[in-house]
């Protein structure tokens, strides 16, 4: 089965500012991503800040240019010349805030047409009938297609922006954190819905999130990121119950979970993510990793398989180079 | 700083009372504008300046009792009597009657010259607001040359350049007000750009010019609305001074700048009229343009809505 | 053991020109020595106001309607102006949210954690400096020398969090009111936090009152628990009971929404969305979405009743002619 996405060593590096006048820094948001995505999984992108994660779905929308690699929709890249439009019908995204993703002068019939008007070429009844169908998908009412965004509540926008995302019925939807934003007696409504519509409209997501619960709930496998590289891939429930990389370890064993009885009291991480501007050499994680080798200062990882999930950690490497394992206590 | 104290349970009922009687009428239609000018009755005066003076201009020439422009040497330099109530000017000309026809002129080149200026400035600033780099370079810089002049400086040397004359005085102004309109459309435009709506609208494909007119610009003209107040009177001003200074509107047409500049001399004699009446007129149109844009930036405040 | 705070019937109001805004009506609890507490709840629960209103913030167009609040022993809301100053800031602290927004942007760390010590405790500045460095260390902030020279957009919002902790606790107070410490901050350092937050009260011996919207930092961290919805108590428990043994359809309801990270459950959503603080329902606030609503929730407003020792319940189920008995 062809891939319906692919991403190929993709790399996106942003000139910034530097601290001295006509000096820039180069942010390196993105190095070395690599996944295919099948027409019938899901897959997660987790990290923390500066994970490069939301970089990474900005490229697969076209919205930046990769600095190197590729992505591909049913082979053929997103960026060659003229296909974006095209492209652009086949993968749509639901932003991170969804009172700021919806233009404020627009009525939600309005909002929700534009993407028909421009990548479809249905007619103007046609668009009509279809925008009404999408509001009541989404569950809401008729009668508040002529309302503004500010009269809705968070939850409501959301749907909406789920809406006009639907609209040009792609294949691909990439949500960035659908449920942050929103009270926590709603996340189950949203959840509810895109499980619902995932199946009527036969999606693939693409979610991008740091709430680990959300993911389990909605994907099939997991990429987790670190500063720009991936740490480990693979099935949800292996990644999540048995994690390898020890970053993964760490984050997961982060999670708070409401329930008093499993209290862990150590942070398994300490420190805090180091800048992009200037990540450490080598795999990227060394410096905070407790079980860090002396390769692992000098070279960055490649993906090792373990199982059914690719790890990219040199402790993981079946060739077991590398010296004694470094004993390093974290400050 | 104070501690907190909790509200007696009259006063508490005086504000609930209060707040429902509020909540009636902002739930009618312009229901906030009109809570706003209750709570503010500076910017309620304000607002019946304007519109008293803008009656004036539309219906003041129809109903002069005497033709602005009539000329009779007999009557020249006559103090204010009960026919005529302003008194004359030097050339016989009534002053109440020359003051309603100049009401038109000045309102009509001011408000010609700011909707011009705040449509062309507009469109510049978000055009270069959302082009950056090059565009965003050679626009800017060239209003910044402009605004290193002052205003009525450049004013000044815009109207000697180009002469005298109704049409050309709109010429001047609408240009020397572009620049204040372009660069705060194009500071709205470089923060909105970022915003989530516009990656959605090019994410749906949306051709560039129409981010630009119907996504970004409706959403950036809320703070220079206030703008184009406050510029009213700045433009009425404007008006009058190069007038004033002969370089604007050409005689004999009535108007309060030219008036002004007219009875100057007559002013050190005492017959002070020619000049205060028209000063005055000028001094109310501008007095309720600032007071009146005061009330709109708190009706334009996203945060004093919901 | 003496009570740290103790409110009683609050209720604030917000008057504006849209109408009354409800935002706390009637929410009555306590905290105890040495005890961390957590109100939980959602937008509009009114959980931050009541932290506000107790430290006197709540200015126009808001006001305290009515309640009480004692801080040991002493009526907050009946104190002269002096007496004032000696406990705001100083015996009852505060955390904001959004740490890099709550420090002052033209002033160096240092310099606000001086002043904030200068002001109350009236040392000599040198030693002030000496102490912020000493606090900011048992913090975990590496390099605090350099630290303390820095402005607040300079650093990191976990960063930003522990300094506005250590201008907190600098004064030693009773109780440090934190609101939504962890909000906005990475996974790994909201645990690092938390981590923090039980030392320093192990230490220093400071009751903590968390305001959290997060129903994983109030089972990490605190010790009772206090759900508000709509600007009312909801239930009150200690955490172990609250977690495991919900009484009120709203707690419950939630607890089985939420996705779980060790686990794929079949969520059950609760319909509808969260009320309109300018426009209460009737009756019990959560009525219109509740399972369990009985025709007397549409007129009556339930007030929290003690259904075990320790365990107060806002609900018609179990008051009188309820169906549930302890």
């Amino acid at each position: 089965m062809t891939p319906l996405l692919e991403l190929k060593g993709l790399v996106k590096h942003f000139s910034v500012k530097g601290d001295l006048p006509l000096r820039t820094k180069t942010v390196h948001a993105v190095d070395g991503i690599e996944f295919s995505l099948t027409s019938d999984e899901s897959v997660g992108i987790v990290g923390e800040s500066g994970s490069g994660k939301t970089t990474v779905v900005r490229c697969v929308m076209g919205l930046y240019k990769p600095t190197a690699g590729d992505v591909c929709l049913h082979g053929k890249s997103v960026f060659a010349s003229g296909e974006r439009r095209r492209l652009l019908r086949h993968i749509q995204m639901v932003f991170q805030d969804p009172g700021g993703s919806l233009n404020p002068r627009f009525t939600a019939e309005q909002i929700i047409k534009e993407p028909l008007v421009h990548l479809t070429r249905v007619s103007k009844a046609g668009r009509k009938a279809a925008v009404r169908e999408l509001f009541q998908q989404v569950g809401m009412r008729d009668s508040d297609l002529r309302k503004l965004p500010h009269q809705f509540s968070g939850g409501q926008q959301q749907r909406i922006a789920i809406a006009r995302a639907l609209a040009p019925k792609p294949e691909v939807l990439i949500l960035d954190e659908p449920t942050s934003a929103l009270d926590l007696s709603l996340q189950a409504q949203i959840i509810a819905l895109l499980v619902r519509l995932r199946e009527e409209f036969d999606l693939s997501y693409v979610l991008i999130t740091h709430d680990l619960a959300v993911v389990r709930q909605l994907c099939d496998r997991l990429l987790v990121m670190y500063l720009g590289m991936p740490a480990e891939m693979g099935p949800t429930e292996t990644v999540l119950d048995s994690p390898k990389h020890p970053y993964s370890r760490a984050l997961i064993g982060s999670v708070l979970v409401p329930d008093p009885t499993l209290r862990d009291p150590e942070p398994p991480l300490r420190g805090e993510i180091p800048s992009p501007t200037n990540p450490p050499a080598g795999c990227r994680f060394h410096p905070r990793c407790s079980r860090r080798l002396r390769v692992c200062q000098e070279f960055a990882p490649t993906p090792h398989r373990v199982g059914d999930t690719d790890v990219w950690c040199h402790l993981y490497n079946p060739e077991g180079e590398g010296g004694p394992e470094e004993e390093v206590s974290i400050e | 700083m104070r501690p907190a104290r909790v509200l007696s349970p009259q006063e508490a009922a005086r504000r609930e009372a209060e707040s429902q009687r509020l909540q009636r009428i902002s739930s009618r239609r312009l229901g906030f504008s009109r809570v706003v000018f209750r709570q503010n009755p500076v910017s309620t005066i304000g607002l019946v300046l304007v519109l008293m003076m803008l009656l004036v201009a539309v219906i003041g020439p129809a109903v002069t009792p005497f033709p602005p422009n009539a000329t009779m040497a007999r009557n020249r330099m006559q103090p204010p009597s009960s026919s005529h109530i302003f008194g004359t000017d030097s050339y016989g000309r009534d002053v109440f009657s020359r003051v309603l026809a100049g009401a038109r002129v000045d309102f009509m080149i001011a408000i010609a010259s700011v909707g011009f200026a705040f449509l062309a400035g507009s469109l510049v600033g978000a055009i270069a607001g959302y082009s950056r780099g090059f565009v965003d370079t050679v626009v800017m810089r060239s209003m910044d040359v402009m605004q290193s002049f002052p205003p009525f400086i450049l004013g000044m040397g815009l109207a000697a350049a180009i002469g005298p004359g109704t049409g050309n005085l709109i010429i001047v102004i609408t240009i020397i007000m572009i620049p204040t309109f372009a660069r705060m459309v194009r500071s709205r435009v470089v923060s909105l750009r970022e915003a989530a709506f516009i990656d959605a609208a090019r994410s749906s494909s949306v051709p560039r010019w129409k981010i630009i007119l119907v996504y970004l610009l409706p959403n950036s003209i809320g703070p220079i609305i206030v703008t184009g107040a406050l510029d009213m009177s700045y433009a009425m001003l404007n008006v009058a001074g190069l007038s004033f200074l002969g370089l604007g509107v050409r005689p004999p047409q009535a108007e309060w700048g030219m008036m002004i500049s007219d009875g100057m001399n007559a002013l050190l004699a005492g017959d002070w009229w020619v000049t205060v009446f028209p000063g005055l007129a000028l001094f109310l149109s501008v007095l309720g343009f600032n007071l009146l844009a005061d009330g709109l930036r708190d009706i334009m405040d996203p945060r004093m809505r919901r | 053991m003496t009570r740290v705070l103790t409110v009683d019937g609050l209720r604030v109001a917000f008057f504006t020109y849209y109408g009354v805004v409800r935002a706390v009506n009637g929410a009555s609890f306590f905290i105890d020595r040495d005890e961390t507490l957590g109100i939980v709840g959602e937008s509009g629960s009114g959980k931050s106001v009541t932290a506000a209103a107790i430290m006197g913030l709540i200015d126009s167009p808001g006001a305290i309607l009515g309640g009480r609040a004692v801080f040991e022993g002493v009526e907050l809301f009946e104190l002269p102006e002096a007496q004032w100053q000696s406990i705001r800031g100083h015996k009852i602290t505060m955390c904001f949210q959004n740490p890099m927004r709550a420090l002052n942007p033209v002033l160096t760390v240092g310099e606000q954690i001086i002043r904030v010590y200068h002001r109350h405790m009236g040392v000599s500045k040198k030693r002030a400096w000496a102490e912020s460095v000493e606090m900011l260390r048992e913090v975990n902030i590496p390099d605090a020398e350099r630290v303390m020279r820095r402005y607040p957009h300079q650093l990191s919002g976990g960063m930003c969090q522990r300094v506005m902790i250590v201008m907190a606790l600098m004064c030693s107070p009773s109780l440090l009111i934190l609101d939504e410490p962890t909000t906005g901050l990475d996974v790994t350092v909201q645990k690092q936090l938390l981590h923090l937050l039980k030392t320093l009260r192990d230490k220093a011996g400071a009751s903590q009152w968390m305001i959290t919207h997060d129903l994983g930092v109030a089972a990490n961290l605190c010790d009772r628990v206090v759900v508000m919805y709509a600007g009312r108590v909801m239930e009150e428990a200690t955490v172990e009971v609250l977690f495991a043994r919900a009484a009120h359809p709203y707690t419950s309801a939630l607890l089985t929404s939420i996705p779980q990270v060790h686990r794929k459950d079949e969520l059950t959503p609760i319909p509808g969305s969260v009320p309109e603080s300018l426009n209460l329902p009737s009756g019990c606030p959560f009525h219109p979405r509740c399972e369990r609503a009985m025709p007397i929730c549409e007129e009556d407003t339930p007030e929290p009743l003690e259904y075990a020792p320790g365990h107060r319940v806002a609900c018609h189920l179990y008051g009188r002619g309820g169906e549930e008995t302890p």
